[in-house]
Order: C-alpha cells, then structure tokens, then sequence
C-alpha cells in the first residue's frame, strides 16, 4: 500500500453503519419471546421495607412474573466486583433512591409499567445520610450493616477505606508561604446518550447475558459467581455501547435478569429509562482538603491532602478510584514532602463508579486552584509558577513510581502558544491555564487471535469493547499496516466472550497500548509463519527471506504477496494462519496501588473567556487541549477525543451537578434538569493539539489518550474566571449563579472589577 | 392504564402503513416497536435530547413528543429514507469525513436535524448551525466536527 495507515486520519471502521442508523446497540436487539421488565422504587433514599403486596401487579394480563426479595434465594445473593455488597434486589432496607425492592416481567412493556405501578409496598422512611459531614457524624446510621463486613476495623463507620501515601517529612518542612482551603467537587453523572441496557436468557445449559457493558470479562466473572455457574456457561454478548465513559464498566442489573429468566423460562430485557440511567451510575463528589507549601519562589515545599469521597450506597469500582487517584494526588510537579489520605465513604446515594479521569480531576481541581493562589501572593505570572515545578522528563513524581514519561514542558509550551498566554487582551477578558495528570494502567491481561484466512483477509478476536474511542480503527490500521491488508480487508469481531479472548478491562485509556500490543505481537506471529512456509517452499533457512508489509522477499530478489505464498503453502485443502497473542502487565503487590502505571495522560488547558458583570455567565472564547500521547495512531481520532473530553470538563466546571433532596432524591433527575453542554455552550474556537514524541509504551511509541482533555478544565476556567473578577471560587459548577453571588459579595460591580 | 388501541396510517420513508397503536404510545415507539426501524434512537423520551429526531410532514420533530395517533395521516422519514438503501446523502459522507461520529448513539437524530437546517438554508452560518443542532445532545464528540460536517455538507467550509 502506498500510504500506511499507523498515523494516518483513517475513517472511522463502523462509521457507515452510525450515520445510517443501522448500528445495533443493546436496545435494537430483538430477542424472541423476550419478557419485558420493569423495577420497582421508593420515593426516597433509605426505607426500611415493611411489606411489599404483589397482588394486584401479578393480575395484570400479560405479567408472567412479578419478584420482591422473597423470590430470591435467602440469604440475597450479593455481587460486586471489589466486594459482594450489592443484593440482587433490596433486602430489608433500600439504600438509595432507585435501589428496585421488586421487578415485574411480562409480555409487554405497557403491561410491566403498568404492573409495577401496582405494586403496593409498605415502608417507612429513615433518614439518609447524604453528604460528607453525615456520612462522618458518629450519631449518623450506618449504610452498610457491619455483619456484611466481618474483620473490617471500619465496619461501625461509614468509612470503607482510608488510604495513606507519604514521603519526606511534611511536619518537618518549612516553607515561607502556606495555604490552606477546601475545595469540593459535585456528584456528576455520564449521560451516555445510550441508556444503560441488559438481557439474559437462560437454561440448563448456562445463561446468555447481553449488555452495553465495557468490561465483558468483568461481567462474566460476576455473573458466574452470583449464579455458581463455571464462566464457561457464562457467555456476555455485548454490542458496542452508545457512549460509556466509564459508566458502563460493572454489572448492574444483569443478576437480577438471570434470577428473573431462570424463574419463568423466558428470555428477561431491561432499557433503562434516562432517569433510571442517572439513578443507577455518577461520579463520586469529594472534599479536598488542601495545605501546600511555597518557598518565596514559588517551590513546592510541601502538600498535605485530605480528601473525603462520597462513594454512596455500594462500592462498585469507587475503592479503586480513591486509592488510585490519590496516589497521584500531587500532581506532575516536583514534591519533596507529600502527605495524603483519602477517605471511601458510603452514603445513602446512588452508587458512584468510574468516571472519565478516575477521581483525578477531582484532585486537579485542588491542586491547581491551589498554584494559582501561590502564583498571585507571590507576585508571580500562574505559568511561571507551574514551569517551576513541573517535573522533566525522567524526572520522579511519586518516590518508587513510573517517572515523568514525555516533556510535558513541551505540552505546556504548545497550549501558552495556541492561546497566545502573553498576548495583549481585549477588553474584559482574561485568560487560564492548568495541568493535570492521571494514571494509566497498572496491570492487565489482553489477549487476542488473529487469523488470516485462505483469501488474505484477516479476522482479529478481542475482548476489547468499542464505545466511540474508536478501538476497532486504531486495531484495523495496526493490523493493516503489519501485515499489507486493506483496511476493507480487516474485520474486527468484539463483544462476545464465547468468540473472543480475555481482555481484561476497557478502561484507563488502555486498549491501544494493551490491546493494540497483543494485536501486533499476532501481526508478528503471523509474519513468522508466513516465512516458515517460504523457506519450506523453496528449501531456504527461515533468516534468509523477508516479510514486511504484505509482501514475501527472496534472497534471490523476487517478491511475492503474503496471500501467494500462504495458499501454496496450505495446498488446495486449504486452511488459515493463527496467532494467539497476548499483553500481559503482571501486578505487583508490593507496589501501593497494585503496580506501577505503564504511562501517564499528561494534559494543558488554557482558555481565554470573560464573564458577564451583570449575569455571572461564562463566555469561553477559545479553548486549547493540548495532550502528549506518544504516538497519535489515528490523528483524528484523538483530537476529535479529546475535545469531547473538553468539552465534557466544562460540563463539570461550569452547569452539571446532581442536586439531592431530603429524601435523598435526585431533584434534577432527567434531561430537562440536569444541563450538559449543548453546541450552544461550545466554547467559540475549540482546538486540540497532539504532542507526539514516540515515547510511550504502546504500539509504534503510543499512549492511551481519551481522559486527559477532561483533567483540568474546570481549574483552568476558574483561574481565568478568578482573573476576570478578581473572586475565588472553590465549588462546582461554576454556575451564573454562584459567579454572580461570589461577585456581589466581593463588591465586583458591572463597570470593573474590585480587586482584593 | 387505558388499554385503548387506534388504527393510524403512516407514510414512512414513502412506505404506507396502516397499523394499530396504543393511545399512549409515541410515534418513536411505532417506528422502533412496530416497524423496526431501530435507526431512530430513544434517550431522554422528553424532548431535551433529540437522539429521536424525524420528520414529519416536512418538518423535524422529537418523535419520543408526538403522539403516534397525532401522525395519522402523516409524511415520516427516518434516517433509514435519508438515502437509498446502501448510500450516504453528502451530509452523511461529510459525517465521516470530518470525524463527527464517535459512538454514533446520537448521530441518526444529529443527522436529520442537520438535514432539516440545509433544507430550509442551503448555506448556514456556524452560527446558524449552532442554533438548529442545540437541542441534539452528543457526549462523545465535542460537537465542533459535527458542526464542520454540516458546513462541508453546504459547501459553505469552515
């Protein structure tokens, strides 16, 4: 081929199939003889069940079944995948608003509607614990019963984990500048466009479970744990989830579809509405409480970090959040003395999850708020402050961790450029910028087959998932590139773990450095192959003849197409070439979080805006998101990444959060409410900037990109906000609202800015 | 629950129908249900997000907000009439060329109401195209290729 694709803006593989409408996703499956299911919830968070009367449900034509607790195995079965904490259906007492305490199947779903609504359920309500500061009140009643945490020290708290991670001597460092403040970070939800989905059906040869989940693998493990069933009667088909961004990791109500299909003998379907979506994933809401040290030059001396995260009624994936994230709690910069412990805290809410950034932003938005201030009592410019500190390349940031691994002065230097950091302003506007960084994996398994059939097309088997960040183009443009096949040529099969091998997770932007590792590491198998059976044909030693791109070379000079030589070689009985290959990262328990992190997501943000003087509203004239990803295998595909990943941070930073009630309901419940950005809310010019020096771990020099543009909106926004009005604001969102208050009391009139 | 049916005829993609339908149900519910013409998404069901965005005699509507008995009588076309069977319309090229789609949930409704907009104005500013695409959510994508799309598919460039 004349152009290799590795590199190259290839269209997106699926793209014909999203623009026609003929992708199928989880709710356009159509399974025959499928019962329609529909949950049963309180209006509040936590309620003790008194009695739940079916009755009348159960008369509805067309309802086959209509489950409380009662209906399932005793004890409740438990499931989770950091712990089995969560009951298939509530059990005694719901934990929060959404939790179902029953479920109706029948043939239709007005008939199932309808049913639940008839169920009659006797409660009473208690009161929840909702935030922080109850969750932490010794008089507060504990979420989860301390007989489901036998040994745990915590268990007669609200506290799951506390994790400590520290080096050098905090109490003993002296700096000549300290400051202190509390910065909170709200609950925000996903908004996948895609409502979450499931179906199981079941017989005695095992289950079928279908969902929009990322991590098939996952599923499958929990599944046959919950239901006592080998993973090889497990099998999870799972079509390429409408978005997920992390939402979509973990089991949700699958283990109650397969109770529900084992029950009545027919295939049991759950689409959740948007609502159910918002009541059943979010991200976890923290406290960050923050005491950072300068010298009078703005050297980082020291930071003390504590953060509370409200991981809500189930830990779900929340434990690996917390621990993770706060290990690099610190940021990119050069910390001689760290202290941090960071707090799981179960509340009466609905269980939080991954999230795009994986607790990360949370903590950017502290630490670089907290820059920011030393930059502005110090006399110095924000970037200077930042250049100061950010750690080289090579450079360690965490003591016995992966050091800085790209020139992350570089990334900083192209955002300053793009947005023109010192170029004169015009009237009424200011500019921002922020760093921020996450780690990536630290361990994981990805397998893969790679096949190349008799024609010389090729089938690829991955357990990875395709949610949108475009997984099966990046392994087609691999798989193109290694072995000389048309792009046209490569089919990708995924979601379906009775076809593809263990993949591990889709998550933490790993797949192109995992997945596509293992992929290639089959290319090279293959290649191997090809050349076995040229020297047989011809009676060569293996060395003597060459394969690359497609293409068999003799030492005698003559070339033949890998197709040729693979036909001749497997006769006319024909047959296929097989590579199994995998990416294994091994974890290491001695290591604090598990291993350590295979790359960082390195990213600058800088924004130029102004605020209405009147209204509080933000106006975001340009956003730059510059990311160092290593290698950009598909140019397109990670800038087009990571400006929604932008664009999804300015969600948080500056209109989306979830508002609770006193019953613990979600107020803004639904798209009506609860505001994402709109092309409205687009900032003026958007721009993506890719900086590629070849330097991760990942194929051709890649790193995994997708989160970086989301870690240090809201902070970069603020410190330009915090310029235009001279105000600090240390709570999201920054809406209208509470720009427009924190002016007024400041005294910041329409016609300029008082500046304290 | 009222349990009452009603016979409706509907045009969809120059396709006649005559079906019966529940009082209740929405139109996204015949053409996704009834007809299986799944291209059509479903995500808030009330009118905030526009994964569900037809036509309807010559203008673009949430079909999650319209009662599948208010479009008795009435012209449909889906993303599935967009083109022939097996073609793109330019609009739809231009949704891939420029990197528009990422998981593509939102992208039939983004496509008609964008469709919509060059009907009725063949060279829309940016401006313009801001303003017909606001009540279509995308998460993935950051909306800026979407926008460009529209502009290749006019012509009228960024």
């Amino acid at each position: 081929m004349s152009i290799p694709n590795v590199g190259a803006p290839a269209g997106r593989v699926g793209g014909f199939d999203r623009v026609t409408g003929r992708q199928r996703y989880i709710a356009d499956l159509r399974l025959e003889d499928a019962l329609h299911v529909k949950l049963v919830t309180l209006p509040c968070a936590r309620a003790r069940i008194v009695g739940i009367d079916t009755s009348e449900a159960a008369r509805v034509p067309g309802v086959r079944a209509v489950f409380t607790a009662a209906d399932l195995p005793d004890p409740m079965p438990r499931y989770g995948v950091h712990y089995d904490d969560r009951p298939v259906l509530a059990v005694g007492e719901t934990k929060f608003h959404g939790e179902p305490v029953a479920a109706v199947a029948a043939d239709t779903l007005d008939a199932a509607r309808e049913a639940a609504g008839l169920v009659t359920v006797d409660y009473e309500e208690l009161p929840p614990v909702l935030d922080v500061r109850g969750a932490l009140d010794p008089a507060a009643p504990l979420v989860v019963d301390p007989d489901l945490r036998p040994g745990d020290p915590l268990a007669d708290t609200n506290i799951r984990r506390e994790f400590r991670y520290a080096w050098g001597d905090v109490d003993a460092a002296t700096a000549d500048l300290v400051i202190e403040n509390t910065y909170t970070f709200p609950m925000v939800t996903h908004f996948a466009i895609e409502p979450h989905g499931f179906a199981v059906s079941s017989d005695e040869s095992g289950v079928i479970v279908w969902s929009s989940i990322q991590h098939p693998y996952i599923l499958q493990r929990v599944m046959a744990r919950v239901l006592g069933l080998p993973w090889s009667k497990v099998r999870v088909i799972a079509p390429d989830p409408g978005g997920a961004f992390g939402g979509k990791g973990y089991p949700k109500f699958e283990p109650l579809l397969a109770f529900m299909s084992m029950a009545s003998g027919r295939p049991c379907r759950l689409v959740l509405t948007l609502e159910e979506t918002f009541q059943a994933v979010r991200r976890n809401s923290a406290e960050v409480r923050i005491r950072t040290g300068f010298d009078s030059d703005g050297r980082l001396r020291f930071q003390d970090i504590g953060a509370d995260f409200l991981m809500g009624a189930y830990v779900d994936i929340s434990e690996r959040v917390i621990s993770k994230s706060s290990h690099l709690a610190a940021g990119p910069y050069r910390v001689p003395n760290a202290r941090i412990l960071a707090r799981a805290l179960h509340s009466h809410t609905p269980p939080s999850t991954a999230m795009r950034g994986f607790g990360t932003p949370q903590f950017t938005w502290a630490l670089e708020q907290q820059m920011d201030e030393a930059a502005r009592r110090l006399g110095l410019d924000r970037l200077e402050i930042r250049l100061r500190n950010l750690a080289r390349k090579g450079e360690e940031i965490v003591p016995n961790d992966t050091p800085a691994d790209g020139d992350w002065f570089e990334s900083v230097q192209k955002a300053v450029d793009a947005i023109g950091w010192s170029g004169p302003l015009p009237e009424g506007r200011a500019r921002g910028l922020a760093v921020g960084i996450k780690s990536s994996a630290t361990a994981g398994a990805a397998y893969s087959i790679v096949r190349f059939l008799y024609d010389g097309s090729v089938l690829v088997l991955v357990g990875t998932s395709d949610m949108g960040q475009g997984a099966r183009t990046i392994l087609t443009q691999i798989v193109s590139d290694e072995l000389g096949v048309p792009p046209d040529a490569v089919t990708i099969v995924m979601g379906d773990t009775a076809a593809a091998p263990f993949d591990y997770s889709t998550s933490a932007s790993r797949s192109t450095v995992f997945m596509g590792s293992s992929v290639m590491r089959g290319c090279a198998d293959l290649k191997d192959q090809v050349r076995s059976i040229a020297a047989r044909l011809r009676g060569l030693p293996p060395d003597d003849i060459g394969v690359d791109r497609g293409m068999v070379t003799f030492p005698d000079g003559e070339e033949k197409g890998i197709v040729e030589v693979v036909q001749e070689g497997l006769g006319p009985v024909g047959g296929e070439l097989i590579a199994v290959a995998s990416m294994r990262g091994e974890a290491d328990p001695s290591h604090p979080i598990g291993g350590r992190p295979w790359f960082y997501e390195f990213n600058c943000t800088a924004v130029e805006l102004e605020v209405d003087r009147l209204t509080g509203e933000v106006l975001i004239h340009k956003h730059v998101t510059v990311g160092d990803v290593g290698k950009a295998i598909n140019p397109l595909q990670v800038e087009s990444q990571d400006e929604g990943a932008a664009i999804m941070g300015l969600g948080h930073t500056l209109m989306e959060h979830l508002v609770l009630d006193e019953h613990g309901r979600i107020a803004n419940l639904g798209a009506l409410d609860y505001r994402i950005p709109t092309t409205k809310d687009l900032p003026l010019d958007l721009e993506s900037v890719i900086v590629e020096n070849e330097d991760g771990p990942g194929p051709y020099g890649a790193k995994g990109v997708g989160e970086g543009g989301l870690l240090c909106v809201a902070a970069a926004v603020a410190s330009a906000v915090s310029e235009a009005t001279g105000v600090v604001i240390r709570d999201l969102p920054l809406t209208p609202e509470r720009i427009w208050r924190a002016m007024s009391r400041a005294g910041v009139t329409p016609s300029g800015a008082s500046r304290r | 629950m009222n349990r009452q049916t009603m016979t409706i005829s509907l045009d969809v993609n120059g396709q006649r129908h005559v079906l019966d339908t529940a009082a209740h149900h929405s139109l996204l519910d015949v053409l996704r249900n009834d007809l299986d013409l799944i291209g059509t998404k479903e995500c808030c069901a009330e009118g905030e997000c526009g994964a569900c965005t037809v036509w309807m005699d010559g203008k673009a509507v949430n079909s999650c907000l319209v009662l599948a008995v208010e479009a008795d009588g009435g012209e449909i076309t889906t993303i599935e009439g967009l083109a022939g069977e097996g073609e793109l319309s330019p609009l739809q090229s231009a949704f891939i060329e420029e990197g528009a789609v990422q998981c593509g949930f939102c992208i039939p409704g983004m496509v008609m109401a964008a469709a919509y907009l060059l009907e009725h104005n063949e060279r829309p500013t940016e401006a313009e195209i801001r303003e017909a695409l606001s009540g279509n959510l995308c998460r993935c994508a950051g909306y800026k290729r979407i926008v460009r799309a529209v502009q290749r598919a006019a012509g009228s460039g960024p």
